[in-house]
């Protein structure tokens, strides 16, 4: 019997999550193996090297490049104060001396006696990483951070803008279809992460800004609204760097998606419960997709979700995933082996699936995702 | 590896961005046959993250499809002798996991940095920014820049041998205070190829041995007049291999499966269409269009460039598509009114769901006008990069390299161009032949007489890689399976007042009128080649000046011959909507492109 893999979005009331936190350069991890970790605590830092400032001063002194080097007031490695004279010419009979003071605060890095360039570099900036989640360390990358775990509630998302927030969840719509309305954000609402229907619009979005929401799951957005907000059109889908005040996971697809009940229903329950998000996602090289997560207890007994690494097969519950009938959910019926001609005369390998009402229909098998059960 | 003469059955993958496509060859009745084609979803993504997942499952589908057992669990079965399971050859390329990404740079953009350029994009690189001394950054913006894009690795070249240093170390320099970290693993160093001034390399050593991982080979543009471009190729191939691949999700796995070192697909699919224009004596256009990226290589007076367009593709490039064409664009070639809403939240849909496939007509019309202007960016970027010298150990005088450097002429002549080659998804898989042809024809508006052929089944870049270990095989399979020739397409240059006379081809004792604002398709079977002669009206040329006619070959194919009198240099749509779908729909009847709805 013929299966097929097919890349699914994950929807766990319970699993265990891992999560790398990693520095994005070497340096000191503050948490140690075993230890149980509060979301926001730090558990690695490091400097971030300062930008360059280059100085030309060869042709500042305007001797060869090789001789500059004698009129340095200052070494390598010295650390230095903006407008410090760090070259000085002798002149002539102690006159007409050019003196070149520093452009920035920070060290003198190195001189080149082949292009008379000196590289100044400004002072480093620290860099923290907290947990992110509750958890326990696990694991700890030597110098570059920790992998922790913990049981939780995961939900990804299909796209996202927004790096991490944490925040209280709190339910808006009360059906996964409901449409939000301005007046549903409140100021009430400053600091959580807000649990919408099957569409947030640019108005609700501005709305929550105003309001100190941090986050905002919801089904579907339009495009078009979404490039408003954003003030521009997002080419290649690499996000989570966007800084408007708020992060936003779409669950569904773009345009109005009621949220798949699966979904929804995990949501509402964690109605109250405080929430780690993320909206980065990155479709090529490396795939990153938005996530929801509300940790449990360290010692909540959890099962290993049993998500098919064999993929679809009979029975299986998917979603279809294009037009038509976009976001219908239904299960696996037969996966014939044989290609079939479909309404654009293409051949290709389908799938029969059946809608909750019983009805019947042919897709391409590529048409579909996994839900995981 | 086995002898050649012994190898009978080959297994082919390539494991693109979308889709992972595994072909079958068997040698029958003494030639090499394709024998069937199997294709899965690529899986880098999550929860698989491993690209041998998807590489098994094509090879799933070719086992069930051939009735021949390949797999022994997740392994290869490699054959002894002649026995009826496995294979004796398996070969891969590549370009999933966002291809290879390299930054280059150069003492002179238009001299060093471009023949770096060149160099990085004929290996099947992707060329994230190009740094030379004279772009116009200051210091900081370009150290910034280095540090922010991450490449898989850096090409540095520049000065001419025994020429002066100082401009390369400054570049070195720049390099070494950026301190760039690669794109995958932070605990290996950025490798770092020095192809420049050869009296530089010692000092380019001091400053990078340490902060990176480098390795110097011959200078690229050893003297103004000369580029040699060849061994910094080869060394971003076995950097790709030693570095890039190995850090991809699965691909020290698949490493070990292929019996030759995995190639960059653009890498290979470059390598056919220069052997075509080189062993036919013709000038070739070919294109590659998939999910991230689109490659266009070219072999115009008898050179052969390559570029690859980055983030124009069909799926997770789609929406940048949208982005750099304008949704207009896109909208005129939609043949029936449109929300804008509606389309734009339909094509984010297959950015963010890149393995689905349009299902109904009306998607997948929406998919092949997208095309239509991925296929004409990429050909206008080609246009700007495929200037001057290019390829390897081309000598050229002094007063050469100066004008390359002050033109900028194109050598992308579409008169001149004898044959087109379409491959990638859209093209190759288009339901109907003639909507890859037209498709073709609408972006790249090819003039006078061009043949329009298509990759059958999307296999160039498994051949290419093939034609390095086994030539026979592939140029067997190629000519055989993989090209499909629809035929020659005839376009007058030159504008007239819709309905005139345009005109008029006689070929095989007949003659065939087209009006201006007319395409026509008159069938002319596959194989069959005549001599034909072309009258254009005395406003409309075919190459040799207004109103003058030619006697030309031209080639019947799968589609037959197309004459598309709509006008070239320029080409026009109607603006407004009513007459613009009233027009597409006329041109599309006309060549029988879609079925009825």
């Amino acid at each position: 019997m013929a299966h097929s893999y097919t890349p699914g979005l994950k929807v766990t009331e319970k699993a265990i999550v891992r999560k790398e936190r990693r520095l994005p350069l070497k340096g000191t991890v503050v948490a140690q193996k075993g230890e149980y970790v509060k979301a926001d605590d730090i558990v690695a830092t490091t400097s971030l090297p300062g930008d360059v400032e280059r100085l030309n001063l060869a042709g500042k002194l305007g001797v060869p490049a090789k001789e500059a080097f004698s009129f340095l007031k200052v070494k390598t490695g010295d650390e230095i104060k903006k407008d410090q004279v760090i070259a000085e010419s002798k002149g002539f009979f102690g006159l007409f001396k050019s003196s070149i003071p520093s452009p920035i605060d920070g060290f003198v890095e190195s001189y080149s006696e082949i292009t008379g360039m000196l590289t100044l570099r400004k002072p480093p900036k620290r860099v923290e990483i907290d947990a992110y989640v509750n958890g326990k360390v696990v694991d700890v990358i030597e110098n570059e951070g920790i992998v922790l775990e913990t049981p939780a509630t995961f939900i990804q998302g299909i796209f996202g803008i927004g790096g991490e927030v944490k925040g209280i969840l709190k339910l808006v719509a009360q059906t996964p279809d409901y449409v939000m309305k301005p007046q549903d954000i409140t100021d009430e609402m400053k600091g959580t992460i807000i649990i919408g229907g099957s569409l947030v619009t640019n108005e609700i979005l501005r709305a929550c800004v105003d309001r100190g929401v941090v986050g905002i799951v919801a089904g579907g957005i339009n495009d078009k609204e979404l490039k408003e907000f954003l003030g521009e059109e997002i080419g290649v889908a690499i996000t989570g760097q966007e800084d408007k005040g708020i992060t936003v996971i779409v669950t569904e697809g773009f345009g109005q998606m009621t949220m798949a009940k699966k979904t929804y229903e995990i949501l509402k329950k964690n109605d109250g419960k405080r929430a780690s998000i993320n909206g980065a996602t990155q479709i090529r090289a490396g795939v990153l997709r938005p996530e929801v997560i509300v940790t449990y207890d360290v010692n909540t007994p959890i099962s290993e979700s049993k998500h098919s690494e064999m993929g679809m097969d009979i029975g299986s519950v998917v979603r279809i995933i294009r037009q038509p009938f976009f976001g219908a959910i239904g299960k696996v019926v037969q996966l014939p082996h044989q290609l079939q001609k479909i309404e654009t005369e293409a051949y290709v390998r389908v799938l029969e699936f059946q809608f909750d009402d019983g009805k019947q229909i042919v897709l391409p098998r590529t048409n579909v995702e996994l839900i995981e059960e | 590896m086995k002898e050649k003469n012994l190898i009978t059955r080959i297994l082919a993958t390539d494991c693109g961005s979308t889709t992972t496509k595994a072909i079958l060859i068997e040698k029958r009745d003494n030639e090499y046959r394709l024998i069937v084609r199997g294709e899965a979803p690529t899986t880098v993504e999550a929860p698989y993250e491993d690209v041998t997942k998807g590489v098994l499952n094509a090879i799933k589908e070719v086992e069930e499809l051939a009735g021949v057992k390949i797999l022994n669990g997740e392994n290869i079965i490699k054959r002894e002798k002649n026995e009826g399971e496995g294979v004796d050859l398996y070969i891969s390329t590549s370009s999933a996991g966002g291809g290879l990404q390299m930054m280059v740079a150069g003492v002179v953009d238009k001299m060093s940095a471009e023949s770096a350029a060149r160099a990085a994009l004929g290996a099947g690189s992707i060329v994230m920014d190009v740094v030379a001394t004279n772009d116009k950054r200051l210091d900081h913006q370009r150290i910034k820049r280095i540090r922010t894009l991450r490449p898989d690795m850096i090409l540095l070249s520049g000065g001419t041998d025994g020429g002066t240093i100082t401009h390369v170390v400054q570049l070195a320099e720049i390099i070494e205070a950026a301190d760039p970290k690669p794109r995958f693993g932070a605990g290996y160093k950025l490798p770092v190829i020095y192809a420049g001034n050869k009296n530089a390399s010692q000092d380019v050593a001091k400053l990078l041995d340490k902060k990176t991982a480098l390795y110097i080979v011959d200078n690229l543009r050893p003297t103004l007049e000369r580029e040699n471009l060849q061994p910094a190729r080869d060394k971003i191939h076995d950097l790709f291999m030693e570095h890039v691949m190995a850090q991809a999700p699965g691909y020290k796995k698949l490493m070990d499966m292929t019996d030759v070192p995995i190639m960059p697909t653009p890498g290979a699919v470059g390598l056919l269409i220069e052997t075509i224009g080189k062993r036919d004596r013709i000038e070739v256009l070919g294109v590659d269009i998939g999910g991230a990226t689109t490659d266009i290589f070219s072999f115009f007076q008898k050179t052969f460039n390559r570029t690859v367009s980055a983030n124009l593709g069909m799926s997770y490039s789609i929406s940048n598509v949208v982005k750099e064409a304008g949704l207009k664009n896109i909208m005129r070639w939609v043949p029936f009114e449109m929300d804008e809403k509606d389309l734009r939240n339909r094509i984010r849909n297959k950015m963010i769901r890149p393995t689905t496939v349009p299902s109904t007509l009306d998607e997948l019309q929406i998919e092949q006008a997208i095309s239509r202007e991925a296929l004409r960016l990429a050909l206008e970027q080609h246009r700007a990069m495929a200037v001057g010298l290019k390829g390897v150990q081309k000598e050229r005088t002094i007063s050469d390299a100066f004008e390359q450097s002050s033109s900028g002429s194109t050598l992308v002549n579409m008169l001149t161009l004898n044959l087109i080659v379409g491959s990638g998804g859209v093209l190759s898989h288009a339901p109907r032949r003639v909507q890859s042809a037209l498709m073709m024809i609408d972006a790249f508006l090819p003039e006078g007489v061009t043949m329009l052929t298509v990759d059958s089944i999307f296999m160039m870049p498994q051949l290419g890689v093939l034609s390095t270990v086994h030539e026979q095989a592939a140029t067997e399979v190629f000519e055989k399976d993989c090209l499909i020739r629809l035929g020659s397409c005839v376009a007058p240059i030159g504008n007239l007042k819709e309905g005139q006379k345009a005109v008029t081809v006689k070929f095989a004792g007949e003659e065939h009128k087209v009006n201006f604002g007319d395409i026509k398709l008159i069938p002319m079977e596959l194989g069959k080649k005549t001599k034909a002669t072309i009258i254009p009206v005395k406003n409309l040329d075919m190459g040799i000046g207004k109103g003058k006619e030619i006697e030309t070959d031209i080639e019947g194919g799968i589609v037959g011959v197309i004459i598309d009198a709509r006008g070239r240099c320029p080409f026009t749509l109607p603006t407004d909507e009513k007459s613009r779908v009233e027009k597409l729909t006329k041109w599309m009847k006309s060549l029988n492109v879609y079925p009825e709805k």
